[in-house]
């Protein structure tokens, strides 16, 4: 069994509210996952999944209602422990007043760096983020991209062995997205374990190499990205240019857009297709698999979960 | 509390940042006014008017910041989130509340430092010497301090568990109950029942007593302050901080961010 950086069991985070908080609501419930050490883990969900829930209570900033969770063999509640920790908080906001040196310095302190040290580190992080010449500008001229980069650059600062980022691509243009992705993997490649979460699909398929995928504050499904959903190929799908009209049966299923048509046949079907359709005079482009996505799992849970939602809702009336 | 002491020097460096310091340039335009008023209204009075003047400004700009700043020093930090990526460090809740705690009242010492140095300039212009009775007003300056002190622990442990806004006005309210502390313990016990007498003494022990902490008069007077009671004042407001400091803590380390 590999080694285990983050293990959490039973994990459950209710909140009460109304006048007398007599009622609660649970942002996560029953939540068993385990990272592995020097994995890229992502934590993909809808927004209000419990993503930031299950992160913040590991970093100790809210406690839970039941269940427990240790990193790198300790419990969260052991503050020592983040040590070993980096960590980058949804929409970092930081002291206004001070530069992005000043509070990478300040971060650093709590890590007993010798002052030489510190101001190496700080110099080389601010460089790793593209930050280097913005420096000496107080934060509360940052952009949020900005204020991303230095929150990414406090999470690796002071060289730990489990990043923790919340949503670490969001508020970033193309590039800081390109940047960012490079840093995560120049992370794994150093051995270190990162665990992110995200909306973006996109980047949890490229980075991770495995995903766990939360909706409604429950874990519906953990695994390499390719494994999570069913990657048989589903069809197959030919694209294909026709001038004028065609009576073949083929070209009137066809999805059109201008002169292209689209479209998408059994696999075993695929060689009587292009027969067919080369007879009507049609002038292929290109044939290619169909997959089911990442995406596709994520919008079956999503759309189930709705369902569920509002069906309780109707039975409740 | 070396982690305590890394958060204070940045509380420190954000009241400098925020310009809280400014009050300095209002505090020293008003000894300024009066003391070219005093040369000219009052005679023989001068230093009295003088010193009753200037430490009611000192108290009165030093309560505003402890309240105001005070209050803030925690909620503000939960608002911004700034205290997100501070609590992922190696650094307990306890240490970071500390911190803050010393860090205004860091900031409080400079500040009434600086006020108290315009006094004693603007005294030694009025009389044109320095006397050994004049100690009596440094001896006001550090009772002012100390109650200072007792205010941001007493803000800071409402800032913990409500809104800034009701925060203010407990902390305020309480300053205000506790100047009439020695009132509540002499009330006539004739008058009330025996259980209300108790209740009344023992809660005169319990509020924060902050007449002790008055020695204007006597200072505007040259009158000496007993030592006995600037002992008493500071081991008073230590075990005082120290307690509304525990329990602040107590309520912020059980406390969900949001």
């Amino acid at each position: 069994m590999a080694d285990l950086a983050i293990e959490i069991e039973n994990l459950t985070k209710e909140y009460p509210f109304g006048f007398l908080h007599l009622k609660k609501k649970t942002s996560l419930e029953g939540l068993h996952m385990q990272v592995e050490t020097g994995e890229v883990f992502g934590f993909i969900g809808p927004n209000g999944a419990g993503k930031s829930t299950t992160i913040k209570l590991l970093m100790g900033l809210i406690f839970p209602t039941a269940g427990s969770a240790r990193i790198l063999g300790k419990p969260i509640s052991d503050v020592e422990m983040h040590r070993e920790i980096g960590y980058l908080p949804e929409q970092p906001y930081f002291y206004d007043y001070l530069t992005a040196a000043e509070v990478l310095d300040y971060f650093a302190r709590f890590h007993d760096l010798t002052a030489a040290d510190r101001k190496e580190r700080v110099k080389r992080m601010l460089k790793k983020v593209g930050l280097e010449t913005a420096h000496k500008i107080q934060l509360r001229k940052y952009s949020k991209g900005m204020l991303q980069r230095v929150g990414l650059a406090q999470a690796i600062l002071h060289d730990p062995r489990v990043v923790i980022l919340d949503e670490p691509m969001s508020g970033l243009d193309p590039v800081g997205r390109r940047e960012v992705r490079d840093i995560i993997l120049e992370l794994k490649k150093d051995g270190k374990t990162v665990m992110f979460s995200t909306h973006i699909l996109s980047d949890a398929e490229m980075l991770c190499d495995r995903v766990g995928v939360i909706v409604g504050g429950k874990l519906r499904g953990v695994g390499a990205p390719g494994t999570l959903v069913d990657m048989k190929t589903q069809g197959m799908e030919i694209l294909f240019e026709l001038a004028g009209l065609s009576n073949a049966p083929l070209v009137s299923k066809a999805t059109r857009t201008g002169d292209r048509y689209r479209l998408q046949v059994p696999e075993g079907e695929l060689y009587a297709a292009i027969e067919q359709l080369r007879g009507a005079g049609a002038r292929l482009l290109s044939v290619s698999q169909v997959k089911a996505t990442l995406e596709e799992f994520f919008m079956d849970l999503v759309q189930a979960d709705r369902a569920q939602a509002s069906a309780v809702e109707v039975s409740g009336k | 509390m070396r982690r305590a002491s890394i958060v204070a020097l940045n509380t420190f460096r954000e009241a400098v940042r925020d310009r809280v310091l400014y009050n300095l340039v209002f505090f020293a335009l008003l000894m300024m006014a009066a003391a070219i008023a005093v040369g000219q209204i009052s005679i023989g009075i001068e230093q009295t008017v003088i010193v009753s003047l200037g430490l009611s400004a000192i108290s009165v700009i030093g309560l505003l910041i402890s309240v105001f700043i005070g209050v803030a020093l925690v909620s503000k930090e939960m608002d911004k989130r700034t205290l997100y990526a501070l609590l992922a460090k190696p650094v307990r809740r306890w240490e970071f509340l500390l911190g803050k705690f010393a860090g205004l009242v860091l900031t409080l010492v400079v500040n009434t430092a600086a006020m108290a140095l315009g006094l004693l300039l603007v005294m030694i212009y009025v009389k044109h010497s320095v006397e050994r009775s004049d100690a009596a007003v440094l001896v006001a300056v550090y009772f002012i301090l100390l109650k200072l002190a007792l205010v941001v622990a007493l803000a800071l442990l409402f800032s913990c568990f409500t809104t800034p806004l009701l925060a203010i006005l407990f902390t305020v309210g309480l300053y205000i109950v506790g100047l009439y502390v020695q009132e509540l313990r002499n009330l006539p016990v004739e008058v009330l029942s025996p259980a209300m007498a108790a209740f009344t003494k023992w809660l005169s022990y319990l509020l924060p007593n902050f007449e002790n902490f008055n020695v204007m008069a006597m200072a505007a007077h040259g009158r000496a302050v007993p030592g006995t009671l600037i002992l008493q004042n500071t081991l008073y407001t230590a075990a005082y901080c120290a307690i509304v400091l525990t329990a602040a803590a107590a309520v912020f380390s059980r406390k969900n961010l949001k």
